[in-house]
């Protein structure tokens, strides 16, 4: 019979995230799904893990561990990795299943191998075939769709954040026991998060709309000229008033590297790609952007997407968009944004 | 302070992402080995990263670690050591994403052991915060793990050595932040995004220092033992969906607008 551990952390503020949610509703399906029935066992590690696993009783856990105290309130390789390797020792786990957060992302891999244990990251279905649990992640960055089982355990599962429906806590009766690591030596102190002000912040994971600015917005227009002043404040008026969330081709955010007159706003991390990131939202609008593989992979997870370019025969012509609108996208844009003033 | 370091880089190879991939039973990728092939890109801004770091801190060397089909190996070499300085230490072994990760940091770790010479307060170990393979993000922190370093670092966009020869981080968060940390010093792990600086151009002179030692090192590369890790792969498949696009020609701006602004409101 499998054990379970749904291996949890809290935010800065004690509370779950969504993909903790997520990650609760898999254990759950994951536990009935199991040849046998899966034992439950929920862990949380973190600033207020207590009070925090205190609102998984509803979730049918046998058992509700808490890793916290000061040093696990922050997220750090040294004491994430003693948590969870502690709560996966006191849950005699067989299967992790963990959020893929930046914390969990780093930390677990180090802790499978502490376990000896097998890790699957980017993990975005959970199933059952023949009896045994199988899971199906993307290979070669969201090109190859791979379904997959192992014998191993215990084995390590990381989930990508809104793949799963999230699990809405329930009352239940709630006995959180207190699970202390050895504590790690610790050399490394986290001094914050930086991240652009509020009103400037452009990266917008819960947004349901994604905006894609390729390098067409920098580039000679139909006056042999650029214009990329106009193409700054376009970009971003329309951000704010959809509020979307920005992403960029590769090629957009490289100009500033080589400096090149680029748009500020514009850093790596907006850059969807191969190399970028895979956000996921329900629409997509890429404008000026060719459309090229390696940042169409980058769209895996972007269900309806649109995109505005002069060339009929760019990348998203064929089948990588719903609709394309062969046009000016400075045009389309000044109209748009005055529509969405209203 | 200035301290010289060790910067032990991890790297393996990938399909250039503008080749068309198919999966074949094994599984594989079909004609993997005729695919033209790329240092993996984010493994290749951590040694872009370590060789500027090396060079701003006399004393300091670059180790490449490589675990790759060695024909493959040497075509990549024959750019990547035009780039930058390095030591290459070279596993034949193959490049497929279909390997375990667990089997690749065993692999990996037995290779950066044999390094003679490796000085815990000076080391730096870098890689790749996920290959463009496997997609897993998992190996640097199995090897680092293995090595027995756990000051660990993933998704590194910069590093600044400070005066006192502590190590400050920053690490791509959710929704566009870094988190910033700072380390006593060596040995950390750091597993590279991005990062900061542009693809160092060639440089024939360099190509030549490195190429007397890529040759003797890729005779010498050991096979890796096997790294599939008992994964049962129950399906390997392209994706279906090739979307029907509607191509919209010869419509006004504003036509356009209207049609996106109710799509935007739906
Ligand atoms: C190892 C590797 C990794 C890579 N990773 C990524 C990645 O992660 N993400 C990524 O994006 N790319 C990546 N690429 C690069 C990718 O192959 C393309 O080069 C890049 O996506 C092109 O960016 P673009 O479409 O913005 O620019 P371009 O190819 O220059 O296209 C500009 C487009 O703008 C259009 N345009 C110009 N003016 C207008 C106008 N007024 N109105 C409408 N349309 C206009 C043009 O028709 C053209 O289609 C990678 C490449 C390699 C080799």
């Amino acid at each position: 019979m499998e054990t379970i551990l749904v291996l949890l952390h809290t935010e800065a503020d004690g509370s779950l995230g969504r993909n903790a949610w997520e990650a609760c509703q898999a254990a759950r399906a994951a536990a009935e799904a199991s040849s046998g029935g899966g034992r439950l066992v929920a862990g949380v590690v973190g600033a207020g893990a207590r009070a925090a696993a205190e609102r998984l009783g509803g979730l049918g856990a046998q058992r509700l561990l808490a890793v916290e105290g000061e040093a696990y309130a922050v997220s750090r390789y040294a004491t994430d990795a003693a948590a969870a390797e502690a709560l996966a020792r006191a849950a005699q786990a067989t299967l992790v299943l963990a959020p893929g957060t930046s914390r969990w992302s780093r930390a677990l891999p180090g802790v499978a191998q502490r376990l000896n244990a097998k890790v699957d990251t980017h993990v975005t279905a959970l199933s059952c075939d023949g009896g045994a649990l199988t899971i199906s992640r993307w290979y070669y960055r969201q090109r190859i769709d791979v379904t997959l089982a192992r014998q191993a355990r215990p084995w390590v599962l990381l989930l990508d954040g809104g793949a799963f429906p999230a699990w809405a806590p329930t009352d239940g009766q709630a006995q959180v026991e207190s699970v202390a690591p050895s504590p790690p030596a610790v050399r490394t102190r986290v001094e914050g998060i930086e991240s652009p002000a509020a009103d400037r912040q452009t990266i917008r994971p819960d947004a349901p709309l994604l905006f894609v600015a390729g390098a067409g917005w920098t580039k000679k227009q139909r006056d042999g000229q650029p214009h990329v002043e106009e193409a700054a404040s376009l970009i971003l008026d329309f951000v704010t008033r959809a509020q979307c969330s920005l992403g960029s081709s590769k090629s957009l955010v490289d100009l500033s590297g080589e400096g090149q007159a680029v748009l500020p706003f514009l850093t790596h991390l907006h850059q969807v790609g191969q190399t970028g990131s895979t956000p996921r939202h329900p629409k997509g609008l890429a404008t000026c952007c060719h459309g090229e593989e390696p940042h169409v992979v980058g769209w895996r997870f972007i269900a309806d997407r649109r995109a505005v370019n002069l060339d009929a025969n760019c990348g998203w012509a064929r089948g990588k968009a719903d609709v394309l609108y062969v046009a000016d996208a400075f045009a389309v844009m000044r109209h748009l944004n005055a529509l969405l003033d209203g | 302070m200035s301290v010289s370091y060790q910067i032990v880089v991890c790297a393996g190879l990938a399909p250039d992402p503008l080749q068309t991939l198919e999966p074949v039973p094994g599984p594989a990728l079909k004609n993997e080995l005729a695919l033209p092939a790329v240092l993996d890109p984010w493994a290749a801004h951590a040694l872009y990263e370590a060789a500027h770091l090396a060079k701003s801190r006399p004393g300091s060397k670059v180790y490449l670690v490589a675990l790759a089909p060695k024909a493959k190996l040497q075509q990549v070499m024959m750019t990547v050591a035009q780039k930058l300085p390095f030591e290459l230490i070279a596993l034949d072994g193959p490049m497929s994403g279909f390997a375990d990760a667990a089997e690749v940091a065993a692999a990996l770790s037995a290779a950066v052991s044999g390094i003679a010479g490796l000085d815990r307060e000076r080391w730096l170990l870098f890689g790749g915060w996920e290959s463009a393979t496997r997609g897993a993000g998992a190996t640097m922190q199995m090897l680092a793990e293995r090595l027995g370093i756990i000051d660990q670092f993933l998704a590194v966009d910069e590093l600044r050595v400070e005066e006192d020869g502590s190590l400050r981080v920053w690490e791509r968060v959710e929704g566009g932040g870094h988190q910033v940390s700072l380390c006593e010093g060596p040995p950390a792990m750091l597993a590279w995004a991005t990062g900061r600086l542009p693809e160092p151009v060639n440089n024939p002179q360099i190509g030549m220092a490195n190429m007397r030692g890529v040759m003797p090192a890729l005779q010498r590369a050991r096979p890796a033992p096997p790294l599939g890790g008992g994964i049962e792969y129950r399906k390997v498949a392209l994706p279906a969906q090739q979307r029907q696009t509607r191509v919209v020609k010869d419509a006004a701006p504003e036509e356009i607008a209207r049609e996106l602004a109710a799509w935007i409101r739906e």
